[in-house]
């Protein structure tokens, strides 16, 4: 199972990369949040994935599935989040003043920094 | 802190001083208030003689950085009363001729006098110091003030320039030289400059020998205007006269001379720096006098002549070198070559500073230095014309002068040296006595330059700006004490013996036992009198048909010269960084991304591979049921489709489908916080997606087509691959079991939480959770902020409307 999920990991990391890797605001921000996915998927697989009861004490079970990476990435989630609504209002903003969503277009130089 | 440490630091002290001095005392030239220090620095060093003429010597500790062994610790002995004497001697005349040279009305007087006495305490404390790390700091404030006073006139483009040269060359130098220090002190252990001598042989067999010889070498020959470093000295000339005067011919460009003979007694035996120091310094002679020749600046000619001149004093420190290695005790004839460099040093000294300081006269008095405009003087500054005389004649080596006596020992020295059968000297020995003999010819013309074109010949009174006369008397009292010295010196020269025996014990190795200075004008017939009667014929010869042979400077291709090559080099760093810099950083965040991830790949990669990191063991592995399998299926097909698809809407829907799949795994793994979690984020984040994609530009709302990029296609792969290795590999070698059995057994019991995730966001490591809420609420108040403030539009101006 977990060579799978590993391999499934690595396919959203390479999407996500070429996402990242295009001209539009948009894509890149999809790129980032397939990125996270990937990540998340990587600590829960990383974690190990042996069968065992969801990790709640009342549920009498012999073993428990591990809880730390469950915790981590929860955390994670939540930062994934903020971080990409911040960027979703930014490439907003930057569309509403700039008039533009083309990475290309929003390239600095020595003249406009 | 004894009272020579205060001697030292006094021009600081004054330094610090002389702006309220300017301030509060407007009618008296600044100058005045700097002259009596040189003047009482002056007869307190005179004091020292008796000391260092009893061959003892004085020292004295002020503690600075105990604990790594650098203190300011004061070592005099000859050399250093010697070079101190030159240096307050020469300082103190010259604040007084710079206080009739410089305009009280027009000129920033303040500066100059703090620059001049910042540069006269540094370089008392070059040539005072033991500790070697605190002589390269005095040695970097030279550097650092001499390029204050070069550009005094900040506002010349040349000024800048020249100070913007020598800046570079000499600090290049210096920390070259900063390099050797370290490699000493690797070697012995010490910083101190007597401990070092102490440990020579430990030096000498060291591998780091030559690399320590060759970085301090380079030191010496920037500071000393050296062939092929001389190139900053003619451009420092735009500095005023008397810096000119005062740094670039008798204290600063010494600075070299005196590291090599401060360290002679260290280096010196080795066949490198025989080798180093003489050849250079041969070439610096010819080189600096044969360039003098075709300028028609005064200064410039002075400023190659004082190159040609340290060339002579290094060849002879050179040659002189060789008494270390014939150590035989008696007749060692190679000390008359360190004699003659030491005395030369001296005369060097009076007869270019009166020099200097006579053509800043003539400058002054006349609007111009171009020797092509002037002429005929003589009746006009007959004083002047007289000094000239002097100075011309003694640099020129004619006698009754000082500079005659040096030249002939001067020229002893260069055929001992043929004599040399050591080191390959066999073959190329005679050239060190004909390369000497040439460029003392060269030498004789453009002293008849400096003096015959500039005062005799027709006067051209309209070419020049003002009506010539004769200098105010405050001008030529020092070029008249300077040209006294070079009569007294060449007349009595025995009156420096005090001085420069006991210099002489400082710069020879240990197992000379004695030095006898014997300088007498004649000498008998000898090879020595037949080559300077040769020099002054073919001299006069050659000076009198310049017009003729003097087309050979025009054969020199200019675009070879070193000053093109020190330019074009310049440029050629600017743009060549400035490409390199263009061709990486592009602007485009994708090229940035390019390097980020190939950087990723390779290093990741390599060391996956090199370190035989990459194992697959599948015994650890759970099994795969079949609910999974599917919904990895769709997740990948999901993700693949954004890639493909044509619409962004399409694409945001494909990214919520591989988000509610991780929700879906999340319950298929028995974590049921974070598929709740996930659920609902999953769900805000579409939602402000397409909140974006609404707003987004017309023109994109019609969708091109995927840039199909192959290298962006390889390189996603590559981070893909490396990914899966790492995580591979990762899972199949687990280490240490999980912590996670500590936080079954203990949520309960101790937390009173059963849901073990929630006990530890909240209880175990609620660290994570309180930061990751400030998180979100950055991220909140960021956006309101985004959206909120409209402080300036595109033109600075107020653009208050919020929506």
């Amino acid at each position: 199972m977990e060579i799978i999920m590993t391999i499934v990991a690595g396919v959203l990391v390479a999407t996500a990369t070429y996402l990242m890797l295009s001209r539009s605001i948009l894509r890149i921000i999809i790129g980032t949040a397939l990125l996270s996915h990937g990540a998340h998927l990587l600590l829960l697989t990383m974690g190990g994935l042996k069968r065992g009861a969801a990790p709640l004490l009342g549920q009498e079970a012999n073993a428990y599935s591990d809880p730390l990476p469950q915790a981590l990435i929860l955390t994670a989630i939540v930062i994934a989040f903020g971080v990409t609504s911040f960027l979703l209002v930014l490439a907003y903003r930057a569309y509403q003043e700039l008039k533009t969503d083309d990475m290309d277009q929003l390239r600095g130089n020595e003249n406009h920094e | 802190m004894s009272l020579i440490h205060l001697v030292i630091l006094s021009p600081f002290l004054l330094a610090i001083l002389v702006p309220f001095a300017h301030k509060y005392f407007k009618n008296i030239h600044t100058g005045w208030f700097v002259l009596g220090l040189p003047l009482v620095l002056f007869i307190y060093f005179l004091q020292f003689l008796s000391t260092t003429m009893n061959g003892e010597t004085y020292t004295s500790t002020m503690k600075w950085i105990p604990s790594i062994g650098i203190d300011f610790v004061v070592y005099l002995d000859g050399l250093g009363l010697l070079f101190a004497l030159l240096i307050t001697g020469i300082g103190a005349m010259v604040v007084l001729y710079s206080i009739y040279y410089l305009s009280k009305e027009k000129e920033a007087l303040n500066t100059f006098y703090v620059y001049l006495l910042m540069f006269m305490g540094a370089m008392l404390g070059v040539v005072l110091s033991d500790n070697l790390l605190v002589m390269y700091s005095f040695w970097e404030l030279t550097s650092i003030s001499s390029f204050l006073l070069i550009s005094y006139w900040y506002h010349r483009e040349k000024s800048r320039y020249g100070a913007q040269k020598s800046m570079l060359i000499t600090v290049f130098g210096g920390l070259a030289m900063l390099a050797g220090i370290i490699l000493l002190y690797l070697m012995t252990g010490t910083f101190s400059i007597r401990e070092n001598i102490a440990n020579v042989d430990l030096i000498t067999s060291h591998e780091l020998f030559i690399p320590a010889l060759l970085l301090f070498l380079l030191g010496a020959f920037t500071k000393s205007a050296q062939f092929p470093f001389h190139i900053w000295l003619p451009d420092a000339m735009e500095a005023p006269t008397p810096v000119s005067a005062y740094l670039h011919s008798a204290t600063m460009v010494k600075a070299g001379i005196y590291l090599v003979a401060r360290m002679s007694p260290v280096f010196a035996g080795a066949p490198e720096w025989f080798w180093l120091v003489s050849g250079f310094g041969i070439a610096t002679l010819f080189w600096g006098s044969f360039s003098a020749v075709k300028q028609t600046d005064l200064k410039a000619i002075l400023a190659f002549s004082t190159v040609s001149q340290l060339g002579l004093i290094m060849s002879l420190l050179g040659v002189g070198s060789a008494a270390a290695y014939y150590d035989y005790i008696g007749e060692n004839a190679y000390t008359i070559a360190t004699l003659a460099a030491v005395f030369h040093l001296i005369n060097h000294a009076t007869f270019k500073g009166s020099l200097f300081m006579i053509v800043g006269i003539v400058d002054h008095e006349t609007g111009t230095r171009d020797i092509r405009k002037l002429g005929g003087l003589m009746n006009l500054m007959p004083i002047t014309f007289t000094l000239a005389i002097i100075g011309a004649f003694s640099m020129a080596g004619l006698p009754p002068f000082n500079g005659f006596l040096s030249k002939e020992m001067f020229f002893t020295g260069m055929l001992k040296a043929s004599e040399i059968s050591a080191w390959n000297m066999e073959t190329l020995g005679m050239i060190f006595p004909v390369l000497a003999w040439i460029a003392s010819v060269f030498t004789f013309i453009y002293s008849m330059i400096l003096v015959f074109k500039t005062f005799t010949g027709k006067y051209q009174p309209e070419k020049l700006d003002k009506k010539p006369h004769e200098a105010p008397i405050g001008m030529l009292i020092p070029p008249i004490i300077l040209a006294s010295l070079v009569v007294i010196f060449g007349f009595f020269p025995m009156l420096l013996k005090g001085v420069i025996e006991p210099a002489l014990y400082s710069i020879l190795p240990s197992n000379v036992l004695s030095v006898e200075v014997k300088i007498y004008h004649w000498h008998g017939f000898n090879t020595e009198l037949f080559m300077t009667i040769g020099v002054i014929l073919v001299g006069i010869l050659l000076y009198l048909t310049v017009a003729k042979w003097g087309k050979i400077y025009e054969w020199f291709p200019q675009r070879l010269t070193l000053n093109k090559l020190y330019d074009g080099g310049l440029v050629a760093l600017d743009r060549g960084s400035s490409a390199f810099t263009k061709s990486h950083m592009t602007g485009f965040i994708r090229d940035y991304l390019v390097m980020i991830f190939g950087f990723m790949i390779v290093l990741l990669g390599i060391l996956l591979f090199a370190t035989d990191a990459f194992n697959v063991n599948l015994t650890n592995v759970a099994p795969a049921g079949i609910y999974e399998v599917i919904l990895a299926l769709v997740m990948v097909i999901s993700a693949v489709t954004i890639l493909f698809v044509k619409s962004r809407l399409a694409a945001i829907i494909a990214l919520g489908a591989v988000g509610y799949s991780i929700s879906l795994f999340f319950v298929l793994f028995r974590a049921p916080d974070l598929a709740l979690t996930q659920l609902i984020v999953e769900t805000v984040s579409v939602a402000l997606f397409l909140l974006c994609f609404y707003h987004l530009p017309e023109l994109s709302k019609k969708m091109d087509k995927l840039r199909f990029k192959v290298t962006n296609f390889i390189i996603s792969l590559g981070v893909g691959l490396v990914v899966i290795f790492i995580g591979l590999s990762v899972n199949s070698s687990k280490l240490f079991e999980s912590i996670s059995s500590y936080f079954e057994a203990a949520s309960y019991k101790e937390a009173g939480g059963k849901n073990m995730v929630n006990v530890i966001l909240v209880d175990f490591r609620g660290f994570d959770t309180l930061f990751e809420i400030a998180v979100l609420t950055i991220a909140a108040f960021g956006i309101y902020a985004m959206i909120k403030l409209r402080l300036t539009d595109k033109k600075g101006g107020v653009n208050g409307e919020s929506k």
